[in-house]
């Protein structure tokens, strides 16, 4: 054995075998599928958004830079001023609603139920199903004339007309936030109860022993052993609550003038449907922002949970 | 402590039976609560929260097979229910109108973006988390930020670089650009999968004279198949559910996909359109429904997966 690895002659290592073993290159012909698609469909466009929002490009031309033209432009617009504010009331009124609906359902679900493991899949399904289609549903519930919600309410005699949902500024709006909602809630819910169950029972058992309320067994046990998941959970849900494009899409188009268009259905408009391709861009980048406050806060919030787990834990 | 505690974090299956040890103790204290107080502090609760939850499928359903003159006619029938269910609108929708090339083609394009996510996030997971080459770390992080890059604010200058590669309104275009919603999603899923498998076997099979490939496909992959299925349904419900590609991407409606054609094409502004509508979105939603019926531990661990580390 030993004979027969010494007369093995060194050669044997060529430009191939390295290509084959060395771990940066395998590395790199493993990563490369990965990267090709990113690159080229993700971080090109990211890039190619940046750099179209200062040219005039339209759709179906290519642009000459312009500078902050678009910006100035934008920044004159009311409507792209009204389509920030909806987007923060959106963002904000829906993920703290979410948060606060899918806390408290998470805890219900903690609790002894019978036929908790029906319970507990079926609360997932206003997520699994396509946000379109649930919001086509939504769209019929609040029909201006045929709504069931109207009905009902006329029935009980809290209304004598039926509310127009979608047709009226301030309805438009809540309308589309309780949908988002509907669909929001059992994902917070579903992942901070898995946050629930890792919170040892003895914590509990040793504070009701030293009088604790509810109350406090909640505060001082459960917030703080969440506070890690919470803050990743709510990062995501702002996220996609922020760059929210469909329920709106679907709903109300934006309408009724222009009271529920968010930035990305206001850039779609502008960027697809008016051809301002730049000027929709420049929509796009200026969200960029925020995300990237959001991405902070996601990152201090994996940050603590390192911290109180210690450096090693991987 | 919290150290302690993390290790013995639930699996999907004991978030959804509770059957965990932990779950099972936890329940220890609430003989302390009588039934009545329960009834009040849970029960009611959670079952208004349910039935907001559920009530627009009840809706949905109901809708669709209601016949028309009791759609529209709320007085003189009971909203609520129907004794006379018919099948029209179904039929009206699966003969009469595109339906079934929509669903083809959301099936087609899920299918085949989601296969070639999996393989490319496989790869890429398994190169971080094992071959650990220089900068794994960094682009580990960078796939954490792709996935935070949503689609609304991408889709601007990807419809024009859909335009530039010739691939505009054909389902490549939705097949090559799905993955970068899905690769970071997957790959970052099945890096937490390969981290749990023990790296001893590697190190036995790298003695045995194995590939790394060879150790990739007959000793990880095997061992990873949950962590696969959970990534494959999430990219599936994924695809399934995306939009605004879609709305963009593609102009021809024999290329549209259900979520996608049910907003532009089907409404037509018909007065009865609601009963087709409302079928076309049951039926657009029941394989996803289905898929998840069978496999819902899987997509609570894709879920938390994501979420956790």
């Amino acid at each position: 054995m030993a004979i027969a690895l010494d007369s093995r002659p060194m050669r044997d290592v060529t430009a191939w075998n390295q290509l084959k073993t060395n771990r940066n290159w395998l590395a790199i012909w493993f990563m490369l599928p990965a990267a090709a698609f990113l690159i080229l469909f993700l971080a090109y466009p990211l890039g190619l958004g940046v750099w179209l929002s200062f040219t005039d490009a339209r759709l179906g031309r290519d642009g000459i830079f312009v500078g902050f033209e678009n910006y100035e432009y934008l920044w004159e617009d009311s409507i792209f001023w009204l389509s920030v504010f909806n987007t923060l009331l959106y963002t904000s009124v829906a993920s703290i609603i979410k948060f606060a609906v899918g806390l408290y359902l998470a805890l219900l679900l903690n609790e002894r139920l019978p036929f908790k493991a029906i319970i507990r899949a079926v609360v997932l399904i206003p997520f699994i199903v396509p946000t379109v289609l649930s919001a086509i549903a939504f769209w019929w519930l609040f029909d201006p004339q045929f709504s069931i919600i109207s009905w009902s309410l006329k029935k009980m005699g809290l209304i004598t007309a039926n509310i127009d949902f979608l047709g009226d500024v301030w309805n438009a709006r809540w309308s589309v936030i309780f949908a988002n909602i509907w669909r929001g809630v059992p994902f917070v819910a579903i992942t901070l109860l898995a946050g629930l169950q890792t919170v040892s029972p003895s914590l509990y058992e040793a504070a009701t022993i030293d009088g604790a309320t509810t109350w406090q067994r909640f505060r001082y046990i459960t917030y703080p052993l969440l506070t890690p998941i919470i803050a990743v959970v709510m990062t995501f849900s702002v996220l996609f609550t922020f760059t929210d494009f469909q329920l709106i899409w679907v709903m109300t188009r934006g309408g009724p003038v222009n009271a529920t268009h968010l930035m990305a259905t206001f850039s779609y408009q502008r960027a697809i449907m008016s051809g301002y391709l730049g000027e929709g861009a420049a929509i796009s980048t200026a969200m960029i922002p925020f995300l990237l406050g959001a991405i902070l806060v996601s990152w201090f919030g994996l940050q603590r949970r390192k911290w109180q787990q210690g450096e090693s834990n991987d | 402590m919290t150290d302690a505690l993390a290790e013995k974090a639930a699996t999907p299956r004991d978030v959804l039976t509770g059957s965990a040890p932990l779950a099972d103790e936890s329940e220890g204290m609430s003989y302390l609560q009588s039934l009545p107080r329960q009834l009040v502090t849970v029960y009611l609760p959670l079952s208004l929260i349910l039935f907001v939850l559920l009530f627009p499928f009840y809706w949905m359903a109901l809708t669709s097979v209601k016949p028309d003159e009791q759609l529209l006619d709320l007085e003189t029938y009971s909203p609520f229910w129907t004794w006379n269910p018919t099948l029209k609108h179904v039929y009206k929708l699966l003969f009469e109108t595109d339906y079934p090339t929509w669903l083809w083609n959301t099936m087609l394009v899920a299918i085949c973006a989601t296969a070639l996510s999996i393989i490319a996030s496989v790869l890429a997971a398994y190169a971080i988390v094992r071959l650990r080459y220089k900068g794994a770390q960094w682009v580990g992080g960078a796939i954490f930020l792709a996935y935070l890059v949503p689609p609304s604010i991408l889709f601007i200058p990807l419809s024009t670089v859909v335009f530039q590669y010739g691939l505009f309104d054909t389902p490549f275009a939705l097949i090559l650009t799905y993955p970068t919603i899905l690769i970071p999603f997957s790959t970052w899923l099945l890096m937490g999968y390969f981290k749990t498998i023990p790296f001893e076997l590697e190190e036995c099979a790298l003695i045995d004279g194995a590939s790394r490939w060879q150790i990739l496909t007959r000793i990880v992959l095997p061992l990873a198949v949950p962590g696969l299925i959970s990534a494959f349904i999430f990219c599936f419900t994924l695809c399934w559910n995306e939009f605004i590609y879609a709305l963009t991407f593609i102009s021809s409606t024999q290329y549209k996909t259900v979520p996608v054609a049910i907003v532009t094409a089907l409404v037509d502004g018909d007065i009865y359109r609601w009963g087709s509508l409302m079928a076309g979105a049951m039926i657009g939603s029941l394989p996803l429904v289905i898929l998840y019926a069978f496999f819902v531990e899987h997509y609570v661990s894709a879920m938390t997966g994501a979420v956790k580390e």
